[in-house]
């Protein structure tokens, strides 16, 4: 078991909002078997009740937390402070790619967005006694859904990390991962190929595995999800066996405008009529 | 009237809570073409829910053809020691593998048996292995494949928005709520003809819980403030294996799971002592020895299963009895072994979250050490009084869903039985919302006094000069609730309770919020402390009056279970400013459902035959 010797801690805590900020010390008495996280909040208990950050399990569940902890991208609840050099200052800043709200709060809506561009799990007609999917085939997706959404991946792909433009057509390794996963899944039969390189932006990607490097969750995003779905999307114009078992399977449908436009679909519009007036 | 700055939206359902019963609820709305909305506390993806580790139960029948409804139907009775709300118990078994196999139809991707089917695993106070899984991660899948259908629908998502109170019409009739962003701090005022409350728990009341931030109790506060009852208030599931040392994994939850896959419960004497702690209730299908329990692992046919799968208050006050005799761990718990018993490789691939979360959370190696575990406040099962079919509370156009309603689960749930009952009943409050909605002309045109007056109190706490940090009064409250009504109650200590409480709800009101209204959690905590303290009041009230010691609540002075007590609610309500507790009927379950119980808590019954004993 961890602990953490006795003595004062340094923390250097980024404080301000889209307008700037800077860091601010705070000293306060070392604890033995804490994480970052904990520290944080003895902080916000006592001299700082209105320290802005965003947490919710505690556990590395929900992926909530994400900040970079002196310059690291990682998880505030899963970061033990024996694990860190505590006899110097420790800075904890907020996520670079995304806008800051509020201390280490960021604005990471542009996660949100990109959800909704993915073209949604369309499994073929449920046979009579239910579908059958066997383990070996379903633990390929039960990789990628093992996600919590943390969005450091996100934060630490260069791509968009320091290209703000290129959020506008990438959809970053969260959801590439996203596409792999309903690619790979046993009872899904869109065919998402085109989309993913034209759209979704697959080609940015050059691979350097800065997203698997930060992920809290150990999925291995470049080599079980990008590289496959780069092939996958290769394999759709090249690939002579590809062709043979499409030719055997069956195509799978191709996909159309209404797969990735539920917010501007006509049925949503129809159940979205009339509503959110601004006073 | 001055104007007050606010965002206006108008709906047919206005969904509050975003974890499984509120996403589903939010579902079912929308594709029953009604204008909805859903509104959470924290990013979409983020609810608690995502925290339920051992699985999904439900009579799918998979892994032992023998199950069936009325068995699990039966299980979740006796589980809740007949406080239930059969109605509910009854729907919740019967639609359970409908909303499982619906998940898979959306995406889920379960663990499967050899050939194909939804896998189902063992867990306690299950006849049959029932649960189905994905590893220990399973109320992930849930959140994941009911944000991404709500996705693929195109519902539109409230985020980080606390609702602060409902509004009604002159008619009783609720038409809107008051909320505000958190992240930005204004304000934002819905109308709907149905609201939806799916706030889930209440943990954040205790000093050491597995809750998170969120788990304030806002929607029991929310609907007792509108006026609706809640429901055995008293009853809180501790869950008896919660971590409590070192400090960065307090609260973390240990699964059923290591149990039921070979680990057991020690003292500091090294002894298995949950074997001197079963019950004539529980004695014909629990085994007597440690050789007959160690080898139902292997052979569940002919074995009985070990003490240590008993239901979740049973084990929870054995290991209290043990830390009170003296023979705790040295941080005030016992010690879940299962390093000693299991190869390395096996826990890991068994477990693996676990494994994950202990390594990295607090550098323990729970394939080498045993861990340090003890009750920790988990789940409520008493909340606000819903009708079974269509979850409409006694306010009009109020519905409520998973665990912030009450009935479901009696006096203690059983594990796994909350994952279905989201949507089981998210389900059914949607289609009962949607369907009012769509029914209804009430006009929800809302006063622009009362939003008004919201929107005063809320930012109240800003005027307070001089007042209480709010984190210090919230220590205060979680201190009380911990030590006179925690799992062990008494009738002094629960009088001492309500009077602090009442010392706390005044001081409550003039705490202090600094800063600024953009993201500022101490103004946030200001008025989640308003639903804490409202939670806490039922939940002390009502413990008084339930003198009996029943499923999750134990009363030191009313150790046994009173057949009188099983018949009826006790019933929370907040008229002109109080909260008061009355016991008023329970609804009476029909001979055909009684029939399948064979055997009700407090008689002293033999067993029926064990026809099939696993």
């Amino acid at each position: 078991m961890s602990a953490v010797s006795t003595g004062e801690l340094l923390m250097k805590l980024w404080r301000g909002d889209a307008s700037g900020g800077d860091f601010v010390e705070y000293r306060l008495p070392a604890q033995e078997g804490e994480v970052v996280l904990d520290v944080v909040h003895r902080i916000q208990a006592t001299e700082a009740p209105d320290l802005a950050v965003r947490w919710n399990c505690k556990a590395g569940k929900c992926g909530s937390c994400s900040a970079e902890i002196n310059g690291q991208p990682r998880l505030m609840c899963m970061t033990r402070m024996s694990t860190l050099p505590i006899d110097e200052p420790i800075t904890i800043s907020p996520m670079r790619t995304f806008p800051v709200i509020r201390d280490l709060v960021t604005d990471v809506s542009y996660n949100y967005e990109v959800a909704k561009l993915i073209p949604s799990f369309t499994p073929g007609p449920r046979p009579a006694e239910g579908y059958r999917m066997f383990q070996v085939d379903v633990e390929r997706g039960q990789e990628f859904r093992k996600c919590i959404e943390c969005f450091l991946c996100q934060n630490v792909c260069h791509v968009i990390r320091d290209h703000e433009e290129n959020k506008a057509h990438y959809a970053g390794p969260r959801f590439l991962a996203r596409l792999a996963e309903l690619e790979m899944h046993p009872l899904d039969t869109l065919d998402r190929r085109a989309y993913i390189a034209e759209r979704m932006g697959l080609g940015y990607c050059n691979i350097t595995k800065c997203c698997t490097e930060v992920c809290p969750e150990g999925i291995h995003i470049t080599d079980n999800a990008i590289i496959p779905l780069k092939e996958r999307v290769v394999d759709q114009r090249y690939d002579p066996v590809a062709w043979l078992g499409r030719k055997i399977r069956g195509r799978p449908r191709p996909m159309t405008p209404a797969d990735v436009e539920p917010y501007t679909g006509a049925a949503a519009k129809a159940a979205r009529a009339g509503q959110a007036e601004a006073s | 009237m001055a104007s007050v700055d606010y965002e206006r939206h108008d709906y047919d359902v206005l969904v509050i809570g975003a974890g499984g019963a509120g996403m589903r609820a939010a579902i079912e709305s929308l594709e029953q073409g009604c204008r909805t909305a859903l509104v959470c506390k924290s990013l979409f993806g983020k609810a608690h829910t995502v925290m339920a580790e051992g699985g999904m139960a439900a009579a799918l029948g998979n892994v032992w053809p023998e199950d069936n409804w009325q068995v699990h139907f039966r299980d979740t009775m006796r589980g809740g020691k007949m406080l239930n709300n059969w109605r509910m118990a009854q729907l919740h078994a019967q639609e359970a593998p409908d909303r499982v196999l619906e998940l898979e139809a959306w995406g889920a991707l379960f663990d499967r048996t050899p050939d194909g089917r939804i896998l189902q695993r063992d867990f306690g106070g299950h006849r049959y292995a029932r649960l189905a899984h994905v590893g220990d991660r399973t109320g992930l899948e849930l959140i994941r494949t009911t944000q991404q259908r709500a996705v693929g629908l195109g519902i539109d998502v409230y985020m980080e928005l606390k609702i602060v109170r409902l509004l009604k019409n002159d008619s009783g009739e609720v038409i809107g709520a008051v909320g505000f962003y958190r992240d930005k701090g204004n304000f934002v005022v819905f109308s709907a003809k149905s609201i939806v409350l799916a706030t889930g728990g209440v943990g954040k009341s205790w000093k050491f819980t597995s809750n998170s931030w969120e788990s304030t109790g806002d929607g029991h506060a929310l609907a007792l403030w509108a006026g609706a009852d809640a429901i055995e208030m008293e009853c809180v599931q501790f869950h008896p294996t919660g971590m409590i040392w070192p400090t960065s994994a307090r609260g973390l939850l240990v699964t059923e799971g290591v149990r039921g896959d070979g680990g057991v419960l020690k003292n500091s004497e090294g002894e298995r002592f949950m074997f001197n702690y079963i019950s004539p209730y529980f004695k014909d299908e629990t085994a007597e020895t440690i050789e007959e329990g160690d080898k139902w692992y292997e052979d569940k046919v002919n074995y009985r299963r070990p003490p240590e799968l008993l239901p979740r208050d049973e084990v929870a006050r054995a290991i209290n009895s043990e830390v009170k005799a003296g023979r705790g761990s040295p941080h005030g718990g016992v010690f879940l072994d299962i390093a000693s018993r299991r190869s390395p490789e096996y826990i890991k691939r068994r477990l693996p979250s676990m494994y994950h979360q202990f390594k990295q959370l607090a550098d323990v190696d729970i394939t080498a050490v045993p861990m340090e575990i003890g009750p920790t406040c988990h789940y409520i099962m008493g909340g606000i009084r819903v009708d079974a079919d269509t979850e409409e509370t006694a306010v009009a156009g109020l519905f409520a869903a998973g665990e912030v309603a009450g009935g479901m689960h009696g006096a203690n749930r059983l594990g796994g039985n909350s994952l279905s009952d989201l949507l089981v009943f998210g389900r059914r409050a949607g289609l009962a919302a949607a369907e009012r909605a769509k029914a209804s002309s009430v006009e929800t045109t809302l006063s622009e006094a009362q939003i008004k007056e919201v929107i005063d109190h809320a930012t109240s706490f800003f005027a307070n000069e001089g007042g209480e940090n709010p984190y210090d009064l919230h220590h205060e409250l979680q201190e009380t609730m911990q030590n006179l009504v925690g799992i062990i109650r008494t009738e002094s200590e629960l009088i001492e309770a309500k009077e602090k409480l009442a010392e706390l709800g005044e001081r409550a009101k003039k705490v202090t919020a600094t800063g600024g209204r953009e993201f500022n959690p101490g103004w946030h905590l200001a008025l989640d402390l308003e639903s804490m303290l409202a939670v806490a009041n039922c939940t002390t009230l009502s413990a008084i009056e339930r003198k009996e010691s029943r499923g999750g609540h134990t009363r030191d002075d009313y150790p046994k279970a009173d057949p009188e007590l099983e018949k009826v609610n006790m019933v929370s309500r907040y008229r002109e400013g109080n909260y008061s507790v009355t016991p008023e009927p329970k609804p009476e379950m029909p001979p055909e459902l009684m029939a399948l119980i064979e055997l009700s808590e407090g008689e002293g019954k033999s067993a029926p035959a064990k026809e099939e004993s696993k």
